[in-house]
């Protein structure tokens, strides 16, 4: 049974499937008597409406209806919402403005919504959407965060200064205290650039309303069908939640941005019941460039204080986070309280203080993208430690161990209690793997070809899970973020899992099953794992934040605590044995002491045809739930090393070699996990060197498609090299740490001390482009003339 | 994509008449930029006159000391004909830096030309080594067909038939791609047929691909990568946008040339 349980790496189920062709994604499903959705987006980056008129649209072949916020309105649908409430550090709450799914007398950002072509075909509805005449008042554009705060433009009445929060976490007066005593501080000014999530699969939906039952489906690209349930049942009014059923068939990517509850799904699904028959849209990639949710896009200043050996002795930031137009579904939380609560990194920091101000410009808005918040906390420290040692003239390696959180559980001054974790050991593996002794060697053999050599670290912490609720709910979460799961087994030994979280590219298919077989003792492809219809699933909270394993595992283990402690109450009977004398081990239950015994699927039948045991004594069948909410959010740590190389001539940067050494606590198939680091570290990556969303000063978006923003390509990537290290996870029963953001939350810093380490100076921001660091390397030029 | 009328000629005066008859119609040759323009809605040809039923326009020969390559011929057949990799293997190489394998298996030669994207391949190598653009009236030195962006010297109903290119002694092209698209953000060819000596430089132009006449004279003194040293490139009327400045560009023709150079010699 190994071959398929905990620890193995077994083949993913599921890529026969995708690698076929035979996936099922939103887009493949086609409901009889389906209409086509065009969306009317704004051209403008913020200006009033004036006038709708419709009326050549509704005049062109093929078209149904076109809708627009009145519509909305006089259905008394409701506007979308950010479910995470934060407060001003006076106590006030944040001042979110109202985000109608299509606009209502303004349009904020380019790509907003401002009516909805209903037609027979895609075409139809495309040609017709553009003959709906919008008369726009422009005003003026916002796309600076400073700009904005100086208010002269104001994009929601609700917030004059453009400021959503003031935000603060920390103790000041003890930062300042250990600033006043400090021998010397490093002081950095960061860009966290934004970028473009990217799924390979765009977002999609489809709307059905069966006017028999006067009930909704909506297939649509969700990584949390439940929550797009609840959101659209509870605070956008589309119907109760037992008349909505929300399905999200295969889903080819999200990073984040499949969280979200956004303005097209929403029409979709309400749409459907207006012109009475179901209603698809599917983005195109330029639409996903302009309205999905981006990520990132910080500006830190950030300083460390130390004693005279290079202790840390405190750290204080403030950051602008840029929350464009809107407040998207969990926008306020990702600057917050999944950044500042991991600034003390792996180290052992006294003192923290941490001011974030969040900010409305007209751009699209921003929220959780792979590792979110992570990321750019992880930055802020990793650029700071590896500065401070190099202004020290310190090992930046031996810098970090210096100052490495030693004593578990840790208490950090910025909420987090980490329960477990060694970092040296860590770093200790990396340092070996990269052959960190041979790097002044090939730094001259690099030198001597013309070229530039560097060598960056990054020391990364991350808390996954986002749970216990407890906690989140203290934090402003306006959900529960536990787990759920169901575990049937059928009368034939065979089991559906049902689980609340929801695999779109993760592998649940295969871990989850890996799982059931070890603890059940059956051959994976025994057990489907089924996810993404709220109508077939109990409720589940979904996918993000690196939790599908931590939380969602434990929730399956759980359940499957349950099945088995069932199966021995009928395993008892059916060999007229003690409950107490059964024990459970590879798959069969025996009676200890003796030779009887009976296969996991021969209980199973015990159970359903119940032969054995009296209705009164023991419920006949096999079929239990769970959910879970474990005590802490999880930590995994790590130690990844970038080594690059730099050509001078034209600023092209080759990554040259890649070292990462994980602690993801226990790992259920390394294969996949790998995989998981892997597509972290080219994520990373595109932020470090390629990806970049930017605009124009007038708001137009100029990374509106592939030909200027730029991907990651395995060309620009080397063979990684990737070890773990092991520290079980105390909070939850599988140990399990989680992996999904890893790579995405390591690589930046790494890459960035890598690139300043070869310039010799700090002065380059991200993305690394070749213009960016030839740029870098001629402000390089009078240092080694003077060298 | 908007409605368009599709016709599909058999011969080249079949093209040039539905060309001339249908205003604003397009020629559909590899269609590597004009459908996906069309996709976006960027183009709207009202008429498309596919020129993939039409005989004797693709094909590669040596005629004299000319190599010809015929309009519809795709790049990768360029690239891996032993023709081209004997008489101008430069030209072979640039052709196999095309895009991606997609866009090599469907696009043209001609079409490429036609189009004359300011940051497409084929505009250099034809003004570096002398090309002469033939069409179905009349032979235009590339000199003169490559008048601005997008913008050539061919008249309406006029359809390209092949593209001559004079045979040279050194030729080599040195790419720097644009991060994202891949494109050339500059592109250099360089030809040495006797004492003639071209520099063409596409991608970086603001005007489209020309010839950087400062190198040419630089390298007619010796045909060396050390010739280029020292020589600057001025950044007037080079392109300016998110990925590389016009300085940024000039600076990257000069060490696009000298890795052009070190190539050609090395050939």
């Amino acid at each position: 049974m190994a071959s398929t349980g905990i620890g193995a790496p077994v083949r993913r189920k599921e890529d026969f499937r995708f690698i076929t062709g035979k996936g099922q994604y939103t887009d493949d499903i086609n409901r009889p008597g389906q209409t086509y959705a065009a969306f009317v987006r704004s051209p403008h980056a913020h200006a009033a409406i004036k006038r709708i008129d419709a009326s050549e649209a509704l005049a062109s072949p093929g078209v149904l209806a076109v809708l627009t916020g009145a519509d909305l309105e006089a259905d008394k649908i409701g506007g979308l919402i950010c479910g995470w409430m934060i407060h001003n550090k006076d106590g006030s709450p944040m001042k979110a403005g109202a985000h109608p799914a299509l606009a209502v007398g303004k349009v904020r950002y380019v790509g907003d919504h401002v009516a909805v072509v209903i037609a027979e075909t895609q075409a139809q509805a495309r040609d017709a959407a553009e003959k709906v005449a919008v008369d726009y008042e422009p005003l003026p554009a916002v796309v600076d965060m400073n700009e904005a705060l100086t208010g002269k433009t104001v994009i929601h009445d609700v917030a004059p200064d453009n400021r959503v929060y003031d935000w603060h976490l920390g103790d000041k007066a003890a930062t300042d205290a250990a600033f006043a005593k400090a021998k010397h501080v490093t002081r950095l000014d960061l860009v966290n650039n934004r970028l473009a999530p990217n799924p390979m699969e765009p977002r999609a939906a489809i709307g059905d309303y069966d006017a028999g039952n006067d009930a909704f489906t909506l297939y649509t690209t969700s990584q949390n069908p439940h929550v797009a349930r609840l959101v659209l049942s509870a605070f956008i009014g589309i119907a109760p939640e037992h008349k909505l059923r929300v399905i999200a068939p295969d889903v080819g990517g999200g990073f984040g941005s499949k969280i979200f509850i956004y303005a097209e799904e929403t029409v979709c699904v309400w749409a459907a019941k207006r012109v009475g028959r179901p209603v698809k849209w599917t983005s195109d990639r330029t639409e996903a460039f302009l309205a999905d949710a981006h990520g990132r896009d910080h500006l830190t200043h950030a300083e460390l204080a130390l004693d005279e050996r290079g202790k840390i002795l405190g750290l204080r930031v403030h950051t602008k986070a840029n929350l464009g137009a809107y407040l998207s579904t969990f926008s306020s939380s990702v600057p917050t309280y999944l950044y500042a609560p991991l600034l003390s990194g792996q180290y052992d920091i006294p003192a923290i203080y941490c001011e974030v101000e969040g900010v409305y410009t007209t751009t699209a808005p921003v929220d959780a993208y792979r590792g979110a918040g992570r990321p750019e906390a992880t930055f802020v420290v990793e650029r700071l430690v590896e500065v401070a040692a190099r202004e020290l003239g310190q090992d930046p390696a031996a810098f970090r161990k210096k100052n490495f959180i030693r004593k578990f559980p840790h208490q950090t001054p910025v909420i987090m209690a980490y329960d477990t974790g060694d970092y040296t050991a860590s770093l200790e593996k990396a340092l070996e793997m990269a052959d960190v002794k041979g790097f002044a060697k090939r730094r001259r053999e690099s030198a001597r070809n013309g070229k530039l050599r560097g060598l960056g670290y990054s020391a990364y912490i991350e808390a996954c899970g986002i749970a216990p609720s407890q906690a989140v709910g203290s934090l402003g979460a306006g959900v529960g973020l536990w787990e759920s799961a169901e575990v049937r087994v059928n009368p034939v030994g065979t089991v559906e899992v049902l689980t609340g979280s929801h695999s779109h590219g993760q592998g649940h298919e295969t871990t989850f099953a890996q799982l059931v077989s070890d603890r059940l003792g059956i051959p994976i492809d025994q057990v489907a794992i089924v996810h993404g219809d709220t109508d077939k699933v109990q409720f589940g909270m979904g996918t993000y934040g690196s939790r599908s394993g931590a939380v969602g595992m434990s929730a399956i283990s759980k359940a499957l605590d349950k099945v088995i402690a069932k199966g021995k109450k009928v395993a008892a009977y059916a060999m007229e044995a003690s409950e107490g004398d059964i024990e459970f081990k590879d798959g069969r239950f025996g009676v200890s002491g003796t030779d009887k015994s009976l296969g996991f699927g021969e209980v199973a039948l015990q159970a359903y045809i119940a032969h054995k045991f009296s209705g009164q004594e023991l419920e006949p069948g096999l079929k239990e739930g769970a959910f879970y909410d474990p005590t802490n959010f999880t930590f995994p740590s790590g130690v990844h090393i970038c080594e690059v190389e730099i050509d001078p001539d034209t600023g092209v940067t080759t990554i040259e070699k890649w070292t990462a050494v994980d602690d993801f606590g226990h790992v259920i198939n390394p294969m996949i996990v790998e995989g998981q680091v892997h597509g972290g570290i080219a994520q990373g990556v595109g932020q470090a060197l390629l990806e970049g969303v930017r605009y124009d000063a007038s708001g137009q978006l100029v990374t509106a498609s592939y030909m200027d923003y730029c991907m990651p390509r395995a060309k620009d990537l080397p063979s990684f090299q990737v070890g773990t290290t092991v520290t079980p996870c105390p909070s939850n029963p599988l140990g399990i740490k989680g992996c999904g953001e890893a790579g995405a939350i390591a690589a930046p810093p790494a890459v960035i001390n890598a690139i300043t380490d070869a310039l010799g100076h700090e002065d380059i921001a991200m993305p690394a482009t070749p213009q960016a660091v030839w740029q870098a390397v001629q402000r390089r030029l009078p240092a080694i003339a003077a060298e | 994509m908007y409605a368009f009328s599709y016709h599909q000629p058999k011969t080249v005066r079949q093209a040039a008449s539905l060309l001339a008859k249908n205003e604003d119609g397009k020629i559909l040759a590899g269609g590597q930029t004009l459908l996906p323009t069309m996709k976006q809605r960027l183009a709207a040809p009202p008429a498309l006159i596919d020129l993939g039923k039409v005989e004797g326009l693709s094909g590669i020969e040596l005629k004299g000391r000319s190599l010809v390559i015929g309009a519809t011929t795709k790049h990768v057949q360029v690239a891996t004909s032993e023709i081209v990799k004997q008489a101008i293997p430069g030209l072979a190489e640039m052709a196999g830096m095309i895009g991606d394998p997609a866009v090599r298996n469907r696009g043209t030669i001609g079409g490429s030309v036609a189009n004359n994207d300011p940051a497409a391949d084929y505009p250099a190598a034809c003004l570096a080594l002398g090309a002469t653009i033939i069409t179905n009236t009349r032979k235009i030195p590339a000199e003169q067909f490559f008048t601005g962006l997008f913008e050539t010297a061919l008249e309406p109903g006029e359809v390209i038939v092949k593209i001559s290119f004079p045979i040279v002694s050194k030729a080599a092209y040195a790419k720097f791609r644009n991060p994202a698209s891949r494109y050339a953000m500059v592109g250099v060819f360089v030809a040495k047929r006797g004492s003639d000596i071209r520099v063409a430089v596409t991608g970086a132009g603001s005007n489209g691909v020309f010839r950087a006449t400062a190198l040419e004279e630089a390298l007619k003194k010796r045909f060396s990568p050390k010739s280029l040293e020292g020589v600057s490139v001025s950044a007037d009327g080079l392109n300016g946008d998110i990925h590389a400045s016009p300085e940024y560009r000039a600076h990257l023709i000069g060490v696009m040339a000298k890795r052009a150079v070190t190539a050609a010699i090395g050939k």
